[in-house]
């Protein structure tokens, strides 16, 4: 994840001293900052062989995996808090990832760019694919499999029979409760089964 | 050039072996490399796989080309540094490079010969005993880390689970909890390659001043064929022929389209990789012991740390304490990635810390000894973070 200021909105969302799984955790700042910060600890799973290596000098615990293949390597409600940061946009089954979240944490925390978000309805409207510094790709050489909204993984969400405990906006590091999916860059659901 | 010393150590008292029995006295050849710090928390033990010795890293004064057989991994300025860590390789019991093994007196008999097919059974338990006794005599309580690849990430795991207070780390490369039937499989073709050849003599060869070279050579060409990969064969050898210059009677067709003749020969070499797999039968026969052979395959297919606990590893690993880092090749199919991720799913289970990468290396089993850069920097990252923790 690259944001800072999403980085520290999410960090707040997990309690100290939680055991934190981070589903594509990068380069393994996130998990970094809530060791450093929240007394959290914890492992990051990750595919990239540059990005698992970032984690190793950061001293995050990584575990390469390919998310595709699901989380059989971890048990049912062995974590307190299961990250999916950016991470929805790039998985075939986002849904099956979306369970799988919940099963293995307490708490799922999942967080993806909204494409509802203004500025990129403006851009749709005016006939062309947004790029944005949320959506920084051009349409053709994007490494996100797909776009979604705010209001869709809502109904993903109820589709998968989880339950929505919160679920918000963050636009410049800000919480935004109201209209999110109007008004916020990035949606955030806290989900639990 | 960091230089090499060979040192060996005795042992008057008896080592009890997991299967009963006992060796009444032994040596044990080791290396060490670097300085022990003043607190003594930089020790780092490498352990061995099948046909390696203590002799890790460096080469002895002289010669130049003795190359230990981690070379590429550790040494001055290398992922496993010697100018911040003290490595110690200990060349385990039964091996036939210094420590006692088969070819060495046997202390049980009166009239002096060799222990042959007398040697007991070791184990990896076994193993990881002695080197701490080792450990214990150079004074050095606790590891930094321990490390090692194929069977020597298996001591590495057993060091966790024998002394899970006198290890920090514990780096676990190309390696399992056990061995599959299939593998199991292939040492046993390899052990009767060398149990049927008529020169082996039930295991006292030595007195009859022979070898059983023809069954070590079919044992190494096994065993060699299970290290790579089918791609890297294919890349290397493919179908290329032996021999060009043996063409005689090639047609005149086949001389136009210059396509090289086969010999048509049943015995003869004809293809590029048995002449490489003849040519490591032959260089492996010429230095390794074929008791030595049987007992470290042997001990590949006794380990299982799960056995204990109603096959489940999570509960063997429930005593670990040390924290460990994996590393699998996914293009080994002899210590397959899926192996790796057994001893990952376990350490999971039991909340330990670990880290595991699966590198995407075409070079099968051996990749543990080449220098892939994303192996070799993962490595160095994790050995930077362990210097830090024990201030080096």
């Amino acid at each position: 994840m690259s944001d800072e200021s999403l980085q520290d909105a999410l960090a707040q969302l997990v309690p100290p001293g939680a055991r934190v799984l981070d589903l594509g955790c990068g380069d393994g700042a996130m998990l970094a900052h809530l060791q450093a910060t929240r007394g959290c600890s914890g492992y990051g799973v990750e595919i990239d062989d540059a990005n698992v290596l970032a984690c190793v000098k950061r001293g995050v615990n990584v575990i390469q995996l390919n998310l595709e293949e699901g989380l059989a390597l971890f048990d049912d409600a062995s974590f307190d808090v299961v990250l999916q940061i950016d991470t929805l946009q790039h998985l075939r089954n986002a849904e099956v990832m979306l369970r799988e979240t919940v099963r293995v944490g307490r708490i799922g925390i999942v967080a993806f760019p909204n494409f509802a978000h203004w500025p990129n309805r403006l851009s749709v409207l005016r006939g062309r694919m947004p790029v944005t510094k949320r959506l920084p790709y051009q349409w053709y050489d994007t490494p996100n499999i797909r776009v979604g909204t705010h209001a869709d993984l809502g109904e993903l969400a109820q589709r998968a029979g989880l339950q929505v405990l919160d679920s918000f906006g963050v636009q410049d590091g800000l919480t935004v409760r109201f209209l999110p999916n109007w008004r916020a860059g990035t949606s955030v659901y806290q989900l639990a089964r | 050039m960091l230089i090499a010393t060979s040192q060996s150590m005795h042992f008057a008292e008896p080592l009890v072996l997991t299967s009963g029995a006992s060796i009444r006295a032994y040596d044990l050849c080791f290396e060490t490399y670097g300085a022990l710090n003043a607190d003594r928390s930089n020790a780092v033990l490498v352990c061995h796989a099948l046909n390696a010795s203590h002799h890790v890293a460096g080469v002895y004064e002289g010669q130049t080309k003795s190359e230990g057989w981690w070379h590429s991994m550790i040494g001055p300025g290398k992922p496993l540094d010697t100018d911040r860590f003290f490595v110690i390789g200990i060349n385990n019991l039964g091996s036939c490079f210094g420590s006692t093994g088969p070819m060495h007196a046997n202390p049980e008999r009166a009239d002096g010969q060799v222990y042959g097919a007398d040697f007991p059974v070791v184990t990896v338990e076994d193993w990881v005993k002695s080197q701490a006794l080792l450990l214990d005599r150079l004074g050095i309580q606790s590891l930094a880390a321990v490390m090692g690849g194929s069977l020597g990430g298996m001591q590495a795991l057993g060091w966790a689970l024998q002394y899970p207070s006198r290890l920090r780390h514990a780096v676990v490369i190309a390696s399992a909890p056990n061995l599959t039937a299939e593998n199991i499989a292939f040492n046993e073709v390899a052990r009767r390659a060398i149990v049927t050849d008529p020169d082996f003599h039930g295991g006292n060869f030595y007195q009859q001043g022979v070898v059983p070279k023809r069954g070590l050579r079919i044992a190494r060409m096994i065993g060699h064929i299970t290290y790579l990969s089918d791609d890297v064969m294919n890349e290397k050898f493919g179908r290329q022929l032996r021999n060009a210059a043996t063409n005689r009677g090639v047609s005149a067709a086949q001389a136009a389209a210059s396509v090289q003749a086969y010999q048509y020969t049943t015995q003869e070499v004809e293809f590029q990789i048995e002449s490489y797999l003849r040519y490591q039968g032959d260089k492996f026969a010429d230095y390794f012991d074929a008791n030595t052979y049987l007992l470290i395959t042997r001990a590949l297919d006794y380990f299982d740390p799960a056995r204990q606990h109603g096959g489940s590893l999570s509960k063997a690993l429930a005593g670990t304490k040390a924290k460990f880092l994996l590393v699998s090749f996914a293009t080994d199919w002899r210590f397959a990635p899926a192996r790796s991720r057994e001893i990952v799913k376990a350490l999971l289970d039991n909340q330990r810390e670990v880290t595991y990468a699966e590198i995407d290396a075409p070079h099968g089993h051996d990749a543990f000894l080449l220098d892939d850069a994303r192996y070799h920097g993962l490595v160095r990252a994790y050995f930077n973070t362990i210097a830090t923790e024990v201030g080096v």
